[in-house]
Formats: C-alpha cells, structure tokens, sequence
C-alpha cells in the first residue's frame, strides 16, 4: 500500500509482518467520519420524524400521494404502527410508527433510541444535523484533497483491467461468500469488491447525501437551480436522501461484519495504528 | 474463546459508549458552550448561502400545470381574536396595512391601495421547515416598493412582521406570531405582500388579507395575517428577541436551508 514499505525480505513460511496500511489522513477522516455520520443519522431520523411520508416530485404534503409512509392508527385492538411502502403495509409496533417513550406508546416515526435528541424537537434535530453537515463536508473535503494529491485513489481504490475481469470479479464474489478472504501477499491490496465498495460509497453515495440535502435547501435551490431538474424535485431529493441514507447504513453493517469475519483485531490496529499484519509465504 | 470474549467486550463497549454519547447529547446540548458551538453553523450557512447567491437569484417559478391540487393550511387556520372577526365580516374594508418604525414618512395601506400598484404574480414552491413542499401562485406587492415609498432611515436593518393571530396563547401575548427579515431579502424581487393565491383573494387560512413571501426561505419566515410591518435596527427587544415567533422557540433566524 505504502509506497515507501520496502519489499518483504524472504522469511520463514508462516511467520508474519507489520505493513503500513492506511496513513494518518486516512485514518483521521476515517474516525472523524463516523462520527459525524452517526450524528447525521440519528439527527436526521428527528427531521424525518417531524415529516414521515416520502413524495417523488417537485411538491408533496399530506393530501398528495405518499410512496413511504412510517405511521401509527387506531384499530379495534388498539394503535397500531406501521410502514407502508407503495402498495406493502407492514406492522411495526414497538420500533416504527408506534413506540414507547417513557414508558408510553407514542405515535413517533422512528423511536426515541434512534433519533437525536431522544425527544421530539426539530429545531434541535435540526440544528445538530446542519452542524454535522458542515463537518461532514469539511472532513470529506480533506480526504478527497488528499486522496487526490497523493495518488492515494488512484494507487489504492481504482481497480485495473484486470481486476475487473468478469472471470476475476466472480471469483472474489465465490471466495467473499465461503468467507475466504485474501491473505499473504495477496492481502497488501484492496481486493476489487472492496475498491468497488469503497469508491460506490466515497465517489456515489456520500456526495449523493450533500447534493440531495442541498436540493431542499430553498436557498440553494435559487443558485443551483439545475438541482431540482438532476433529482426531479425537493420532494424526490427528499426521498433520495432517505433511500441513500439506508444504503450506508446497509453498507456500515456489511462492512463491520466483514472487519469481524476477516480478523478484526488486525482491521481495527490498521485502522488506528496504521499497522497491519500480513502472513509470509502464504 | 479469548478472542471472541475480547471481540464482544470491544464491540459491546463501543456500542455502549456511543449509546452513552448520545443520550450525553440532550444533556449536552443545554450546555451554553456546546449550544453555541452547534449553533455557529447557520452563521456559516447564511453566509454561504449569500455568498452565492448574491442579492437577486431567483427562487425557480413554476408553471400552471405545476400547482399543488391542494395546498396545506398551516400554523393558524383562522385567528381568533374579535378584532380580526370583524376585519373579516368586513371584508378587510377597514384593515390597513400600517409601515412605522425607522422609515421617513409612516404609511396606512388599504387594501385597495395595495391592489393598485404595480403587482407581482409567481408560481413558486412553499417549502415547510417539517418536509412538504407546495407549490402555488401568489399575487402581491413587491416588499420593496412599499419600503421605497415610506423611505428607509440610515440607521434601518430588519424589517418585521407583526401578525393577527396568536398560536400560543399566553398572559404577556409572546404567543403572538411575528417574523423578520432583513433588508436583502426585503428588497429581493420575489419578496412580496400577496394579497391573491391561485388566482383568487387570499383565504383566512392562507393569512388573509395579506401574507409575506420570502421565497429564497422556508415556510415559517412567510408572515400570514400581516397587520404592521415595523423597520427597526434590531429586534432583540422585539418578545424573545430572536426575530420570529419560531426563532423564539429554537428554530434558526435564517432559514435558507
């Protein structure tokens, strides 16, 4: 990875070594960015929550079409929450739609143990979620500068022609799903399903996040006019925004799991120390 | 064995922790410093924003087919007060469009007056701060010429909004709804006072006779039911002192985004 790691001197089969993996303005970012996204998250889920039905379009409020409707109603047993997406209701109590807050079923779209802060207030929810955002740019900002200067996207995450063979991307595809991961000499790089991953989240999802929470912006919207024709309106932003969020989401869980399932002790030092051990003569 | 007690404690501490922090957070936030800390962001945000946008970006305008099929009444349906019953039996005859403050010569506008200058019509989205957009047509006075006709004083800033209805109700009447905006956005062609929507009088639900719109903002800075506008240098004396009846309640004075 390291441009500046001298080629492992031949050694006795089995014994292993410390590379530098990732470098300080990696790392940093790295750490910085979970943080600011959980704020995100959690914050966001309030703003959500003031306002839980997703629209497609230039316009959407309560008589207009919903296509997501997270919500709660009374039914003869009692009130009932539920997800509803296009035609689908599904119940929810207890988690969405309907949840206890201090001990009290309350009709709320996302619980109190998911949203920041734990109690309803949008100004708040509002105010973390924009100072975050600031942050989360200025952190991504850095990393993109330095990812870009160093050559670090370009040496590490792009993938070349032949990594992505359809005969070689399927072969990791077999490999990732009997959990066999690379090692040796082979683990110094990223392997493709990773480069693709990272770059999807980095260069895809990430910015899609920024732009689709600039298009609800009124004041943005004056100066980027374009926005609203890209994402086919504030309210689509909306959804994309929402639809976009759940795929980190989805894309944090699968990557916790594989830093567990693929020696998480190793992951995590590299990911701190810049340290990571790769096995000799495998 | 060892490994996976030491992986699970890893991971159940960091669960644990940020659990902690987040719940931390409604604490935290009551804390002076770390409000101030979180709240310098709309600085930067209004900053920004106006960088960009110079004085006069338009917000985009729509066309006919575009208009919302039903457009949300929102905060106040109908105030309740007895003076604004009687305005509206009347059918705002005896209303007057009241502009004070640090102007030269303090102005009263009927309503006919108000229809007789020159008019402004737009097609253009109504962005509430919860989430839902609507888009409708509004039919008004641009803000500015009524403020060139009173002649702003040197020392002018803001403008305020005092409106008729209360959404709270309370013993001192800080329940009362007001908003502020500041002069660029006051002099900014689509600011105007829309006395029409969609082509007809304005309804009582929609602010009649006369609401703001800021269109380059959300929802909650567009006045309805606008009986005064006041030109003042601050409003810090003005109920809360943060500049609107929302603002007063924790939402942000600037609300470009």
């Amino acid at each position: 990875m390291d441009p500046l790691t001298p080629p492992l001197p031949p050694t006795a089969r089995g014994t292993s070594v410390l590379i530098r993996r990732h470098s300080i303005v990696v790392r940093l970012t790295h750490w910085l960015n979970v943080i600011f996204l959980t704020f995100l998250l959690l914050s966001g889920l309030q703003i959500f929550n003031a306002y839980p039905r997703l629209h497609w379009g230039q316009y959407g409020a309560d008589d207009d079409p919903a296509f997501l409707e997270i919500g709660a109603k009374d039914t003869q047993a009692g009130p009932r929450g539920f997800i509803e997406v296009g035609p689908v209701t599904v119940p929810t109590t207890g988690v969405l739609g309907l949840s206890k807050v201090d001990g009290e079923l309350t009709p709320r779209a996302f619980p109190s143990w998911l949203t920041l802060p734990s109690f309803q207030d949008l100004a708040q929810g509002r105010r973390w979620h924009f100072f975050f955002a600031w942050a989360f740019v200025i952190n991504g900002l850095i990393y993109l500068g330095y990812g870009f200067f160093t050559g670090h996207l370009r040496r590490d995450l792009a993938p070349d022609r032949h990594e992505l063979a359809p005969r070689h991307v399927w072969r990791e595809i077999l490999d990732h799903a009997r959990l066999r991961f690379p090692s040796g000499e082979r683990a110094r790089h990223y392997n493709t399903l990773q480069k693709l991953t990272y770059l999807i989240v980095i260069a895809g999802l990430l910015p899609l996040m920024l732009l689709t929470g600039l298009t609800m912006s009124p004041g943005v919207d004056a100066v980027f006019p374009f926005l609203l024709d890209v994402f086919g309106g504030r309210q689509s932003a909306r959804a994309i925004h929402f639809i976009t969020a759940s795929l980190i989401v989805l894309f944090v869980i699968v990557h916790v799991a594989m830093v567990i399932l693929s020696g998480p002790l190793n992951n995590l030092r590299s990911m701190i120390t810049g340290r990571y051990a790769i096995r000799q003569g495998a | 064995m060892n490994i996976l007690t030491r992986r699970r404690f890893l991971f159940g501490s960091t669960l644990g922790a940020s659990a902690l922090a987040l719940t931390g957070c409604d604490v935290l936030e009551q804390n002076e410093e770390v409000g101030a800390v979180i709240r310098s962001a709309e600085g930067l945000t209004m900053r920004a924003q106006r960088l960009l946008q110079g004085r006069d970006r338009l917000a985009r305008e729509f066309a006919e087919k575009d208009i919302s099929a039903s457009f949300r009444v929102n905060g106040t349906s109908a105030p309740d007060s007895a003076e604004y019953g009687k305005l509206v039996e009347t059918q705002f005859e005896n209303w007057r469009l009241k502009i004070d403050g640090l102007v030269e010569r303090p102005q009263l506008f009927s309503l006919a007056d108000l229809k007789k200058l020159p008019a402004r019509t737009q097609i253009t989205r109504h962005d509430c701060v919860e989430g839902w957009s609507a888009i409708g047509k509004w039919t008004g006075v641009p803000l500015g010429l009524l403020l060139r006709t009173a002649g702003l004083k040197l020392n002018a800033r803001f403008a305020v909004f005092h409106c008729a209805d209360e959404l709270e109700k309370t013993l001192d009447g800080s329940g009362r709804y007001y908003e502020s905006i500041d002069l660029i956005d006051a002099f900014h062609p689509q600011t105007i006072l829309a006395y029409a929507m969609n082509g007809a009088n304005l309804t009582v639900g929609h602010g009649a006779p006369l609401r703001l719109r800021v269109e380059r903002q959300l929802g909650y800075k567009h006045a309805k039911y606008v009986m005064r506008i006041e030109i003042v240098d601050n409003f810090g004396g003005l109920w809360g002192g943060k500049g609107g009846y929302w603002e007063d309640r924790g939402y942000e004075w600037y609300a470009g985004i």
